[in-house]
C-alpha cells in the first residue's frame, strides 16, 4: 500500500521508499528525513480543497507532504495498533 | 589570541537562531555570503575566561547532501571550501532534545566530517517537561563528541556551551566505519540513552494540529488571523504613518525657513527630506507586517498555513509558502518581496517575487480613487452593487489573474527538470520569544532604511533634478515643471504614449510618479497648475472636478489599465534588486510589467473609444 492511499488516522509501517528514476532527490530527501523501513507513520490532516497535501506523522516529526510524493512511500498497516 | 571561528549548524527549527541570539545579544552582522542570495549571519562575543569567538550561523539543513542553495552553503562552509569562508575551527551541532530521531543523523553527517564538534543539546527544558530523560555521559560516548545542554529562550541557556568553549578544545571525533546506516544508529543510540516516561499523543501539536489543520477549522482560523494581521497594517499604522508624514512636512518647512530661497533649499527640502519621508512613512507598514510574519514564523504556524493553501497556490504553479508574501504585496510589494525569504525553492521565490508587484498595493488606491471618482458614475447595477466599486473590485481582481497567468507562464517557459515538491516540515508549536522576534524586527527594519532607503532617496533626488532643471525664464507661462528636463522626457514620450490615450500632462506626471505612484496625483495636479503641490488633499478634489473637461473616458481607463501593471515603484525595483543581487531580474521585472501595462492600455483604449 502506498503512504498517498493510507487513509487519515490509521498507524502504519514503512516498508521502502521507491525511486523515480536514476537519481530521485526526492526519495533521496524522503529517506534523509526518516521515511525509512520500520518507521512507524499516520497521516495527521489532509489539507482542504481536495485532501492534497497530506500532514505526516513519523517519529516525533510532522511533514507536509504532496500525494505525488507520498506515493513514493510503501507502508503496512497489518500488526500495528494504534 | 586570535578570534575562535565558530559554525553553528543544525536543522531547521533546532532552535539555533535562538541560540546565536543568546550569545552574540545585538552584536550581529547580516550580510549575504558571496556570489549567493543566501543570508549570512555572523555575531561576535567574548566567553567568560575572554576568548573571543566569532560565530557564524549557518542556514538550516537536514543533511550534507544539499537540495537547496541554503544547504549547499552549510555543506561548503562546513567542509572549508567556500571560497572566502574561512574553515571553522569548530563546529557547534545543534539538535533538538525533543526531536532527536531526526537531528541526531544530521549531527552524525557532521562527525563524519573529521572537524572538532560539540553537540549542543538544545531545548533540553521541553524535553524534560515532556517527561523524557537522556542519559548525557552515554550519549557523548556513544555520539563521539562532547554533549552539552542548553535553552535558547533562557538567559543563562548557554552557560555549559560556554563552559565547553573554555576548556580544552574537543578532538577531532573518530570517523565511522564507511557504509553505516546513520538511521540504525541513531536508533541504536536513542534506544540506549532515551527514555520517554509520557506517551506521544499527548504532545501539544497533537491537540492543536487537530484544529490547526482540520479541512474546515483551519481556514476559518487562518482567515481570522489574516484579517486581523491586515487590520493590524491598514488602521494601526495609518496613526504612525500620519504621524510621520506630519513631522517630515514640519521638519521640511522648518528646514525650509532656515535656507534662503533658491536651488539648495529646493533639494534638500522636496528631494532629500521629502525623499527619506517617502521612505520613513513606509517604516510602521512594514515593521507591523514582519512583527506579525516573524511571529507566525517563529510559533511553528506559517508552514501550516502554508500546508493549507497549497493547493490554492498550485493553481498558479507555486507552493503555500508564496501566499504570506504575495498577500503582504497588497499592503506593499516591499515587504512582500522581502517576505519571500520563507520560500526555500529558490525558482518559487524568483517567480513570487516577480508577480508580487500585481498584487494592487495600497499606493496605487488614491490613483484608483481619484480616476474612478471623476469617471466612473456613480450608479447600482441591479440594485446590489455600486458601479465605482464594482471598478475597483475588477482592478484588484485584474492584477490577481494577471499574476497568476504571468507565474503560470514563467514555469511553462523554465521548466523545472525536477517535479514541484513541497516536503516540508510542520515544526513544534512554539511561543516566540520577545528577544528573537525584536532582533529580527530590527534586522529587517535596517535592510529597508540602510538597502532600500538609500537607494531610494537618491533615485528620489535624482528624480527632483529632473523634475527641477531647468528653470523656467522668469515670467514664463504655464507650470514650472513644463520647462524641466521631466517636461522635455514628457513630452519626448508622447509619441510612445499617444497610442494609449495619454496626453502630454500624463506622461510629464508619470515620471515623477516613478518615485512612488502616489505621487502621480501631486504630479498631476502640478501640471495642470492646481497651486502647489503640498496640500494633496485639496488638490485631488480640484483634479477629480477638471479631469472629466480635459480626459475622455477612454484615457482615464486606459490609466486605470496602466497602473495595474506598471512597474512605476522604484522603492520596489531597489528591494528586487536588493533581494535578488541581480540587475537582470530587476530588469525582467520592470520589462515585462512595462510591456503588460502597454499592451493592456492600448487595448483599454482602442476597445473603450468603439462605444
Amino acid at each position: 500500500m502506498r503512504l498517498s492511499d493510507l487513509p487519515r488516522g490509521t498507524d502504519a509501517v514503512i516498508d521502502s521508499v521507491d525511486d523515480h528514476g536514476s537519481t530521485d532527490p526526492v526519495a533521496q530527501r524522503l529517506r534523509e528525513l526518516g521515511f525509512v523501513p520500520g518507521e512507524a507513520v499516520r497521516i495527521v490532516a489532509t489539507a482542504p480543497l481536495g485532501g492534497d497535501p497530506l500532514a505526516v506523522r513519523i517519529g516525533f516529526t510532522r511533514f507536509a507532504l504532496r500525494r505525488t510524493e507520498a506515493a513514493r512511500v510503501n507502508v503496512h498497516t497489518a500488526g500495528v495498533q494504534a | 589570541m586570535t578570534a575562535l571561528n565558530i559554525a553553528l549548524v543544525g536543522n531547521p527549527n533546532c532552535g539555533k537562531t535562538a541560540l546565536f541570539n543568546l550569545l552574540t545579544g545585538s552584536r550581529q552582522k547580516v550580510a549575504n555570503y558571496a556570489g549567493a542570495t543566501v543570508e549570512r549571519k555572523e555575531g561576535w562575543f567574548t566567553t567568560p575566561a575572554g576568548r573571543t569567538v566569532r560565530l557564524l550561523d549557518l542556514p538550516g539543513a537536514y543533511s550534507l547532501n544539499a537540495t537547496s542553495p541554503d544547504e549547499a552553503v552549510t555543506r561548503d562552509v562546513c567542509a572549508g571550501t567556500y571560497r572566502g569562508e574561512a574553515a571553522p575551527d569548530l563546529l557547534v551541532c545543534v539538535a533538538d532534545a525533543t526531536n532527536l530521531r531526526l537531528h541526531l543523523r544530521f549531527v552524525l553527517e557532521m562527525r563524519a566530517l573529521g572537524r572538532p564538534a560539540v553537540l549542543a543539546l538544545n531545548m533540553i527544558d521541553a524535553a524534560q517537561r515532556g517527561g523524557m530523560e537522556i542519559d548525557l555521559p552515554r550519549l557523548q560516548a556513544e555520539i563521539g563528541m562532547p554533549v552539552v545542554p542548553t535553552v535558547g529562550i533562557r538567559r543563562d541557556g548557554a552557560r555549559s556551551l560556554l563552559a565547553q568553549l573554555d576548556g580544552a578544545p574537543p578532538p577531532v571525533p573518530v570517523p565511522l566505519p564507511a557504509g553505516t546506516d546513520l538511521h540504525a544508529m541513531v536508533r541504536q543510540i536513542l534506544s540506549d540513552c532515551v527514555t520517554q516516561s509520557t506517551p506521544l499523543s499527548d504532545r501539544v501539536e497533537e491537540r492543536l494540529d487537530r484544529w490547526v489543520l482540520h479541512p474546515v477549522w483551519g481556514p476559518v482560523i487562518l482567515i481570522v488571523l489574516l484579517f486581523f494581521m491586515f487590520q493590524a497594517v491598514f488602521a494601526w499604522a495609518q496613526p504612525l504613518m500620519d504621524g510621520i508624514d506630519a513631522g517630515m512636512g514640519w521638519l521640511g518647512q522648518q528646514v525650509g525657513q532656515l535656507l534662503p530661497d533658491g536651488v539648495l533649499r529646493s533639494l534638500i527640502v522636496d528631494g532629500v527630506i521629502a525623499g527619506a519621508g517617502s521612505v520613513v512613512t513606509f517604516l510602521p507598514q512594514i515593521l507591523i507586517l514582519f512583527a506579525w510574519i516573524l511571529a507566525l514564523e517563529e510559533s511553528g504556524y506559517l508552514p501550516r498555513a502554508a500546508f493549507l493553501l497549497d493547493r490554492l497556490m498550485s493553481f498558479a504553479g507555486l507552493s503555500g509558502r508564496s501566499f504570506i508574501p504575495l498577500l503582504s504585496s497588497f499592503a506593499c510589494a516591499v515587504p512582500g518581496v522581502m517576505a519571500t525569504r520563507t520560500i526555500q525553492n529558490p525558482r518559487d521565490r524568483l517567480v513570487t517575487i516577480l508577480i508580487a508587484p500585481l498584487m494592487t498595493c495600497s499606493a496605487r488606491l488614491p490613483v484608483y480613487t481619484l480616476l474612478i471618482g471623476a469617471f466612473i458614475p456613480h450608479r447600482n447595477i441591479a440594485g446590489l452593487v455600486n458601479l465605482q466599486g464594482l471598478v475597483l473590485f475588477g482592478l484588484y481582481a485584474l492584477g490577481i489573474v494577471s499574476a497568476v497567468v504571468v507565474a503560470r507562464v514563467l514555469r511553462w517557459r523554465n521548466p523545472d527538470r525536477q517535479e514541484a515538491t513541497l516536503l516540508m516540515e510542520l515544526p513544534a508549536y512554539r511561543l516566540p520569544n520577545p528577544r528573537d522576534l525584536a532582533l529580527g524586527l530590527w534586522e529587517r527594519a535596517r535592510i529597508f532604511l540602510m538597502r532600500v532607503g538609500t537607494t531610494i532617496v537618491s533615485l528620489t533626488v535624482l528624480l527632483w533634478g529632473l523634475s527641477s532643471f531647468p528653470a523656467p525664464p522668469p515670467g514664463a507661462p504655464g507650470p514650472a515643471i513644463d520647462w524641466s528636463l521631466a517636461g522635455r522626457i514628457g513630452h519626448l514620450m508622447l509619441p510612445i504614449f499617444a497610442p494609449l490615450g495619454f496626453n502630454w500632462q500624463i506622461c510629464v506626471a508619470l515620471i515623477p510618479g516613478l518615485a512612488a505612484r502616489e505621487v502621480a496625483v501631486g504630479a498631476l495636479a502640478t501640471v495642470y497648475s492646481l497651486g502647489s503641490g503640498t496640500d494633496t488633499d485639496q488638490a485631488a478634489i480640484q483634479l477629480g472636478q477638471m479631469l472629466p473637461t480635459h480626459w475622455s473616458l477612454a484615457t482615464a481607463l486606459s490609466l486605470l489599465a496602466w497602473y495595474v501593471y506598471a512597474p512605476q515603484c522604484v522603492a520596489t525595483l531597489a528591494v528586487i534588486r536588493r533581494e535578488t543581487a541581480s540587475w537582470r531580474v530587476v530588469a525582467l521585472a520592470a520589462g515585462y510589467l512595462f510591456a503588460l501595462a502597454y499592451v493592456a492600455a492600448f487595448l483599454t483604449y482602442h476597445i473603450a473609444r468603439m462605444f
